[in-house]
């Protein structure tokens, strides 16, 4: 056997490939499932945080900049490992599923609200005194006039960073998550072939280009005419 | 009728006034900004309030609608006191319409949901009449045919006058310009001030910041010189024109006279 049939026999195994194909199926749709989850909670708890930290209360402001600074220093797999192998010790555990979920989910709110308030900040003051100067209140300033522009202004962020994080998914396969990473490498393990590695990563192009042209269909859908 | 004639109730002082700016003190951190400053506006009148940059005319102007918050002093808008905490400035501010020298429109809407959404919003109307109400406002600007545009796709201009469209929607009983045709270029002011010109004709009482000394001449009542965070002197175009009493307002008119 020559190098190159040893190759293709390792990573393009036709044989392997099929027995595999659907779990690693299986492991595309609960990685949808789960980037879908984490993409709503962490989007709309990052929107939130923006939210309250618009009210500037300053007690609410420090705790909102340390959760946020917090989870965007510490690596998603330790927030993972630390709520999948440590809660239970403090007798609460959580499914690998619903840590990753959640480990994931904290990581987006915190880049999304940072992302989000920076929008928020960079919307002109003036938009601001238009509206409250015809009697619309702090709220309705908020989410009439000032978030539709911010958040049309950090779209192309945002998505970059939503995209970044949903990748993540592939962190749930160390917590027993049979997800595409998962599924692919339990995969590896019973064939004693890495074929399925290769089923995997095309199932993350297959899921994840089809998400970046979307991200920029946004992109260009929400500039308002000028 | 010529606009510089006197006209019923715009005899300062007779009428109760519908805006009244007590000793209005306003600082910036070390900044003493306002020192003091009376302020009655009468019903129907048009007081134009002019001064170098830094005396404190926009800062006062702000303080009339509470955009700006008054170290101290008293504001009372038809009788509503401003700077009472128990006052609905929400619903105190419908009654005061305030134009911005750079427009300041909602660049996600169109002209007619720029003039809407307050009528929605704040005064809770239901879209048709919101709309109805936003186009006759249009049509007063004379920009009915631009309701679809956004501001993106209007002259400055324009947008200064969908701008006056969107005060004038809410019917306030006082105008507040700031500097309104500041931003624009110049073959752009004679259209802004045309729209002022009409909405003064039609009995607004206004309360103009702005450097059209041509404008004041023809059309205020009043004219308040302000320089150094005071009102140095006041009086009718005229007189403040034609025979200052101050130095100092001598100087000023002087020198913007000679552009």
């Amino acid at each position: 056997m020559s190098n190159w049939d040893r190759f293709l026999d390792s990573f393009f195994n036709a044989r392997v490939a099929w027995e595999y194909l659907p779990r690693i199926v299986d492991g595309f749709w609960l990685t949808i499932l789960l980037a879908l989850c984490i993409i709503a909670s962490g989007l709309a708890a990052g929107l939130g945080l923006a939210v309250a930290r618009s009210l500037g209360l300053r007690p609410l402001n420090w705790l909102i900049v340390f959760l946020v600074d917090l989870f965007r220093a510490l690596p998603p797999l330790v927030i993972i490992a630390l709520l999948y192998f440590g809660l239970p010790a403090a007798g609460l555990s959580l499914s690998g599923f619903a840590a990753t979920w959640l480990s994931l989910s904290l990581v987006l709110m915190a880049f999304a609200e940072e992302i989000i308030w920076a929008g928020i900040t960079a919307t002109p003051r003036g938009q601001w005194e238009a509206a409250r100067s015809t009697g619309l209140s702090f709220l309705q300033t908020l989410g009439w006039v000032v978030l539709p522009q911010a958040l049309r202004m950090v779209i192309p962020p945002l998505t970059n960073r939503t995209i970044a994080i949903t990748k993540g998914t592939a962190l749930g396969s160390v917590v027993a998550v049979s997800e595409i990473l998962g599924a692919a490498q339990a995969g590896v393990s019973f064939s004693f072939n890495p074929t399925p590695l290769t089923l995997g990563a095309l199932a993350y192009v297959v899921l994840f280009v089809p998400v970046v042209i979307l991200g920029r269909w946004i992109e260009t859908r929400f500039a308002w005419k000028r | 009728m010529s606009l510089a004639a006197p006209r019923p109730g715009a005899d300062t002082g007779a009428a109760r006034p519908i805006v009244e700016a007590r000793a209005i003190h306003k600082h910036f951190g070390p900044l003493h900004v306002l020192k003091g400053v009376d302020l009655a506006v009468a019903e129907r009148e048009l007081v134009f309030i002019i001064g170098p940059s830094g005396s404190g005319k926009s800062t006062l102007l702000r303080c009339l609608n509470r955009l700006e918050e008054p170290s101290s002093g008293s504001v009372t808008v038809e009788g509503i006191d401003l700077l009472d905490r128990r006052t609905d400035l929400n619903a105190a501010r419908q009654r005061i319409g305030m134009v911005f020298q750079s427009f300041n429109l909602y660049p996600h809407m169109t002209a007619l949901g720029n003039v809407a959404l307050a009528l929605r919003k704040v005064q809770g109307k239901g879209r048709a009449e919101a709309e109805a109400r936003a186009r006759a406002a249009l049509a007063r600007v004379h920009l009915e045919d631009r309701a679809g545009h956004h501001p993106g796709q209007l002259s400055g201009g324009q947008q200064q006058r969908v701008a006056i469209a969107r005060a004038i929607a809410l019917e306030p009983r006082v105008m507040l310009f700031d500097e309104p045709t500041s931003a624009l270029d110049p073959e752009l002011v004679g259209g802004v001030l045309q729209v002022m010109r009409e909405l003064r004709e039609d009995g607004m009482t206004m309360v103009v910041v702005s450097h059209e000394m041509g404008f004041a001449r023809a059309a205020a009542d009043r004219v308040v010189f302000m320089a150094d965070g005071r009102i140095v002197e006041q009086g009718p175009p005229a007189e403040i024109f034609g025979a200052p009493r101050e130095e100092r307002t001598r100087a000023f008119i002087g020198q913007v006279e000679r552009h």
